[in-house]
């Protein structure tokens, strides 16, 4: 099915309804209930979230089936444990259901087709059962088959039901009838159309309200055709879902992926779907024939390469990422070459030179890349048994491209950037050592010494990893060693890399690496002894030129620091409506439900972790990178059905209110605690003032809320056990989606805190896209950010929320936090509280600080290096 | 919607600002004194063909000075809040002595006892009306071949409850459905108040019987509350089962998400080799001490083994402590099976 609302799309099973299911009429018929039971076993097991029970049947007792049915799966715990949907058209067998079932159900279905009494009556029933209710588009004239009728009796069914009856809103699914289009008849071609706009007009004017449907009637006219058929479904729910279906009678297994419907019959689908031409049914109609007799879409082409020679087989496995049949056909590769060696060297390495070739050209994308590494990894892993006992025959060493070492440096826990380069530049040949996070210097440097590598690899995500690196290069320079060193990660920079760390260490070249793909060819240059020296000197000149522009010209002028606070924004006004805190003190949350926190993802830096640029969820269809952002797309549902359905994370996240009043730039808290903010000091041409956080505090008395969430330590450990197992693919992702994860939580949780924990936003009910662009009112700076540069700031906000202790998440020396998916801030409530940067600093506020903070200047200056708008260098030089 | 009696409304004022106290176990109290069969029996069943030792609800007819006192003592010791001794006030209860047909009696009186005694307190206490799981479940099947069996059917609990809250209602300020094993007997009593047409609110109480945190039906305690949230109770919790220590953290679990009053009365610990309750009131009251600080709760109270020394220590325990401030959760759909289900709007 189409991915881009899917998160917000909940799977109804129909296998256990005997209209939609021939199987399982047959079975409730037969009496063969043990059988039927099993039906809905799987269905949950396939991801179905509620269960839709239906045993409407005219030979049927269907009270009694329905009774019969869901006591029987009561006892079942692995099909309890989801809601059940009690489906029929008589309400005494509804009602007879309801009477089975402990949980919250939902009643499919009431509706005002015999009038309004008859409706509140119902529908005042399901209340006093507890359950939701559906409600059909079908009153006293009939079942709406237009937009507007379907409009109009959905907006009368929902007045009726909040105010007459108590529903609360979200407790009400309009079903606006699904029913099937290019049936040939003239009328029936905009029934798909129809749905789609009444859904989301429905949602306008019944706010809270959901939307569902039953999706295979919209393709009846195509029974027996599953190809036609699941291509209908799933073009329907890419339209429908944006406009507001949030709910669906679903066969997961009758749904295709969007994007891998075939082009031309995705369009004459879409055509029908749409209503976009005369002849669409008929078009429909021709095309249909060439796919009858096939169950979705065509295997044929998929298979044509098991037919070519083993080189040739090789070579396809490892481009399209394929790992069914690499270890026979290695297999059968190893048998054919005189020894095992040849197979990497021959086919394997062809195969992976394609791989980078297409890598480098643009023409292949990152996680295609690493899929190909996994293929790589499987095959070697066949041969390596073999190669090992030829070697002890032998007495032979293996011979690699060179030896790299990589590590992220001491305080920082950030290893995905890390771990793409490593498989990249394995899958080209060269060995990789791997010393994982938080490395100490001294212990990168002794095993590059002791293991022999021909160059250093460091990475670090924050900026006091900058440092880090520094200390790292002049620990080189002191060791008077000579090895290449890689500079990577994203806070670093071809600057830095110029202005700090190539004076530390100039024994050997420095190389700033900006993403994965550039890592093969500087490694490459690097070994080479014929390109080695142009390419150190081509280096050098490079950063020659950035340092001379950095020193260059005069920096840019900053306002005193008493002048800047003069130009303070003054928080009073806009003070009144804000509410105190639910409460003050800590209060810690888990057991968080990641299919609800799945829906506050923000997935365009999950592709962007992936080297895939763009927004989501534009970027599946973008020109350039949207194939390969699609099967990144579709393997990270599948990753995310297992993750969310197995549990594999336990995030956790704890929250703090406190009273506190603005002192100057500090906030003090009411617990006596002191949090420090730093003022904006450049020239404004504007109106706007010069920011500093503790400008959004109140100076007579205020709230400021912290907290600190977390994915949890598992992703960690599971991506251990991904590598284990050979497949840095699924090691990598579930570390990027635990990053999503703790994202979502703290977006997730700022929802939270802003319509309840601390309410001054109750009726706040923005979607995600919205909350994506920050339209909410308060922010949650975190230190580290340009709000507040200041990392050390961290460890005021930690100790008051006691997170350690709470919910597992340290501070490193260098205050990252550890597990790494985590996400750590200050809530500001103040309506006109924005987000800005704080800019460059000069040096008055600097000491300023340094006295607020209790510390000398030069550690001041050490960690506000990146903001200072002074060489602190000079001053020393000159004192 | 449910209207207040004037000793709730007193109390659902004071509930802003201090947690209420809940009494503590009636059973124990019996025992405590030892009836025998003859104080069972008193002079109406003397020809009874059962043996009627052990259903204590009865004493409400044959011994009501004893409920009455054991009330009263509990209201000295400091609770706002009593319980009827009506836990198996229902026919389907009361069938092991083949007292169906007293049932809507007993309970009638248990009501009255508590009344009078709530009444001469010489402060708001509030009655709330009892009323237990029954020892049938209508969501398990008690044979093991046949899982779809079922003992009794829904209408019969749901008319058994009726009864029983048609005959207590003059008398009690809210009804409390408690020691819950599986929700659907609790649904069946919620509809019995729906169809009753009572004005009387309704206090909800489970019970995680389950090291794995799961009523004996399966649910989880947000599952539950997901379940009988459509009651609108005026207070939700949980009470019995394993003591306070294993109660906590679904305790919490609701605390977070109901929006309503939490009520929170544990066992005092697990029961000994013999039965019977070795907690003290200082162990009992440190802990649920702990909840309050915490702000967990807003009533506090206990079951199984609490005395009124417990419920005075628990008191004396909560004194000063702010109650659980009530939160707003999102509006959501939130369906439950065994596990909740939650839906953004």
């Amino acid at each position: 099915m189409t991915t881009s609302a899917a998160q917000n799309f909940v799977n109804i099973g129909e296998r256990t309804n005997v209209t939609g299911s021939a199987r399982f009429r047959r079975l409730i018929k037969e009496a063969d209930y043990e059988t039927a039971v099993e039906v809905a076993r799987e269905q949950v097991e396939n991801g179905a979230q509620i269960i839709d029970v239906n045993m409407d049947e005219g030979l049927l007792d269907s009270e009694d089936a329905m009774v019969t049915f869901l006591n029987l799966i009561a006892a079942e715990p692995d099909i309890a444990r989801v809601p059940v949907m009690v489906d029929s058209s008589k309400f005494e067998v509804i009602e007879a259901g309801l009477k089975c079932v402990q949980g919250r159900a939902v009643v499919n279905s009431i509706s005002l087709k015999e009038g309004e009494d008859p409706f509140i009556r119902q529908a005042r029933t399901c209340l006093s059962y507890g359950a939701a209710v559906v409600v059909m588009a079908f009153d006293e004239e009939g079942q709406a088959d237009t937009a507007p009728r379907k409009i109009e009796i959905c907006e009368r069914a929902y007045r009726i039901l909040t105010e007459k009856v108590g529903f609360a809103p979200q407790d009400i699914i309009f079903d606006p009838n699904i029913f099937a289009v290019a049936t040939g008849i003239e009328e029936h071609n905009t029934y798909a159309l129809d749905f789609i706009e009444a859904a989301r007009e429905i949602r306008k004017r019944c706010p809270g309200a959901h939307i569902s449907g039953g999706l295979s009637n919209i393709s009846f006219s195509f029974r027996g055709n599953e190809a036609v058929r699941r291509a209908m479904h799933s073009v329907f729910l890419y339209h429908a879902i944006p406009a507001g279906m949030d709910m669906g009678i679903v066969n997961a297994g009758q749904l295709d992926i969007y994007d891998e419907i075939e082009p031309q019959l995705r369009e004459a689908v879409e055509d029908v779907i749409l209503n976009r031409r005369e002849d669409a049914t008929e078009r429909l109609v021709d095309l249909a024939e060439d796919y009858r007799g096939q169950k979705g879409k065509s295997r044929e082409k998929d298979t044509k390469w098991r037919e070519e020679p083993v080189e040739k087989r090789l070579e396809h496995a490892l481009i399209h990422g394929i790992l069914d049949h690499v270890v026979e056909d290695t297999e059968e590769a190893r048998q054919q070459k005189e020894r095992p060696l040849h197979v990497i060297e021959g086919p394997l390495m062809d195969g992976m030179n394609i791989v980078g070739d297409l890598f480098g050209a643009g023409k292949m994308f990152l996680p295609q890349v690493v899929k190909s590494a996994r293929v790589m990894k499987a095959a070697v892993a066949h041969l390596e048994p073999f190669m090992e006992k030829e070697k002890e025959e032998m007495g032979m060493v293996g011979k690699s491209n060179g030896k790299v070492l990589l590590a992220t440096v001491k305080g920082d826990v950030h290893d995905i950037g890390k771990n793409i380069v490593g498989v990249v530049l394995a899958c080209n040949g060269y060995e990789i050592l791997d010393l994982g996070v938080m490395v100490p210097a001294e212990t990168i440097l002794d095993t590059a010494e002791k293991e022999n590598v021909d160059m250093v690899g460091l990475s670090g995500l924050i900026t006091p990893s900058l440092d880090e690196m520094v200390f790292v290069a002049a620990e080189m320079e002191r060791r008077g060693m000579d090895l290449p060193l890689l500079i990577g990660g994203a806070t670093t920079s071809p600057a830095h890399t110029a202005v700090k760390i190539e004076p530390a260490y100039g024994r050997a070249p420095i190389i700033h690496v900006s993403d994965a793909s550039r890592a093969v060819g500087v490694v490459g240059a690097l070994m080479s002894d014929e390109e080695r020296p142009a390419y150190w000197e081509a280096a050098k000149a490079r950063h020659e030129r950035l340092r001379a522009s950095r020193a260059g010209g005069p920096p840019t002028r900053r306002l005193p620091i008493g002048e800047a606070r003069e130009q303070r924004f003054d928080p009073r006004p806009g003070a009144v409506d804000t509410p105190a805190p639910g409460f003050t003190g800590v209060q810690t949350y888990e057991d968080f439900d990641l299919a609800e926190l799945a829906r506050y993802i923000d997935w365009s830096p999950y592709f962007a972790s992936w080297d895939l640029a763009g927004r989501y969820p534009a970027i599946l269809e973008d020109e350039v990178v949207g194939e390969a952002a699609t099967d990144l797309w579709n393997e990270t549902q599948a990753m995310m059905q297992r993750l969310v359905g197995e549990r594999w994370l336990s995030p956790k996240a704890v929250i703090g209110f406190w009273g506190a009043r603005s002192q100057g730039d500090d906030i003090l808290l009411e617990t006596g605690d002191r949090l420090h903010t730093l003022r904006q000091q450049m020239v404004k041409t504007n109106e706007r003032p010069n920011f500093a956080l503790s400008d959004f505090i109140q100076p007579e008395g205020d709230h400021i809320g912290a907290f600190c969430v977390t994915a949890g330590p598992e992703a960690d450990i599971l991506a251990k056990q991904f590598e284990a197992a050979g497949d840095d693919y699924q090691a990598i992702m579930v570390k990027a989606l635990a990053d999503r994860f703790a994202e979502a939580m703290a977006e997730y949780m700022h929802r939270r805190v802003r319509r309840e924990l601390w309410p001054y936003a109750p009726d706040e009910n923005l979607d995600n896209e919205a909350l994506i662009r920050e339209k909410y009112r308060g922010i949650r700076p975190a230190p580290g950010y340009p709000a507040q540069p200041d990392h050390t700031e961290k460890e005021t906000i930690f100790r008051l929320l006691d997170a350690e202790a709470r919910i597992g998440v340290a501070l490193t020396s260098s205050y990252a936090m550890d597990p790494s998916p985590s996400v750590s801030g200050l809530y500001f409530a103040h309506p006109e509280s924005a987000y800005f940067a704080v800019g460059r600093i000069e040096r008055d506020q600097v000491e300023d600080y340094a006295t607020r903070k209790g510390w000398d200047v030069r550690k001041a200056e050490r960690w506000l290096a990146p903001i200072l708008n002074y060489d602190p260098y000079a001053r020393v030089a000159a004192e | 919607m449910p209207e207040l009696t004037e000793t709730l409304s007193a109390l659902t004022a004071e509930a802003k600002s201090r947690i209420l106290i809940l009494d503590g176990a009636m059973g124990t109290m019996i025992q405590a004194r030892e009836p025998g069969e003859a104080d069972f029996r008193g002079s109406r069943f003397t020809d009874w063909d059962k043996p009627l030792q052990g259903n204590n609800d009865l004493l409400n007819l044959t011994r009501p000075d004893m409920i009455e006192a054991i009330h009263g003592e509990f209201i000295a010791a400091g609770a706002d809040l009593v319980e009827t001794n009506t836990f198996s006030a229902t026919s389907i209860a009361q069938a092991d002595y083949a007292m169906e047909a007293l049932a809507s009696e007993i309970a009638e009186e248990g009501a009255k006892a508590a009344r009078r005694a709530a009444d001469s307190a010489g402060r708001p206490v509030g009655v709330l009306g009892a009323i237990g799981p029954t020892n049938k479940t209508l969501s398990l099947s008690p044979d093991v071949n046949n899982p779809g069996y079922r003992e009794v059917t829904f209408d019969q609990v749901q008319a058994a409850y009726q009864e029983q809250a048609a005959a207590m209602a003059p008398h009690i300020d809210a009804f409390l459905i408690e020691t819950i094993f599986d929700t659907l007997n609790a649904k069946a009593a919620i509809k019995a108040l729906v169809d009753l047409g009572t004005d009387l609110p309704v206090v909800i109480s489970g019970t995680i019987t389950d090291a794995s945190g799961r009523t004996l039906s399966g649910q989880t305690a947000e599952a539950f509350w997901y379940s009988v949230r459509h009651a609108r109770p005026w207070a939700i919790g949980l009470n019995c089962a394993l003591g306070a220590e294993a109660m906590r953290p679904h305790i919490a679990a609701i605390a977070n998400l109901a929006d309503t009053r939490v009520i929170a009365y544990p066992n005092a610990g697990l029961p000994n080799e013999f039965g019977e309750y070795d907690e003290t009131p200082e162990e009992t009251s440190a802990q649920l001490g702990e909840w309050a600080s915490s702000g967990l709760v807003n009533i506090l109270g206990g079951c199984c083994g609490t005395t009124p020394a417990h419920i005075a220590a628990i008191a004396s325990a909560a004194k000063g402590k702010p109650p659980r401030e009530i939160p707003s959760p999102a509006p959501m759909m939130r369906l439950s099976g065994l596990e909740p289900f939650d839906l953004a709007g």
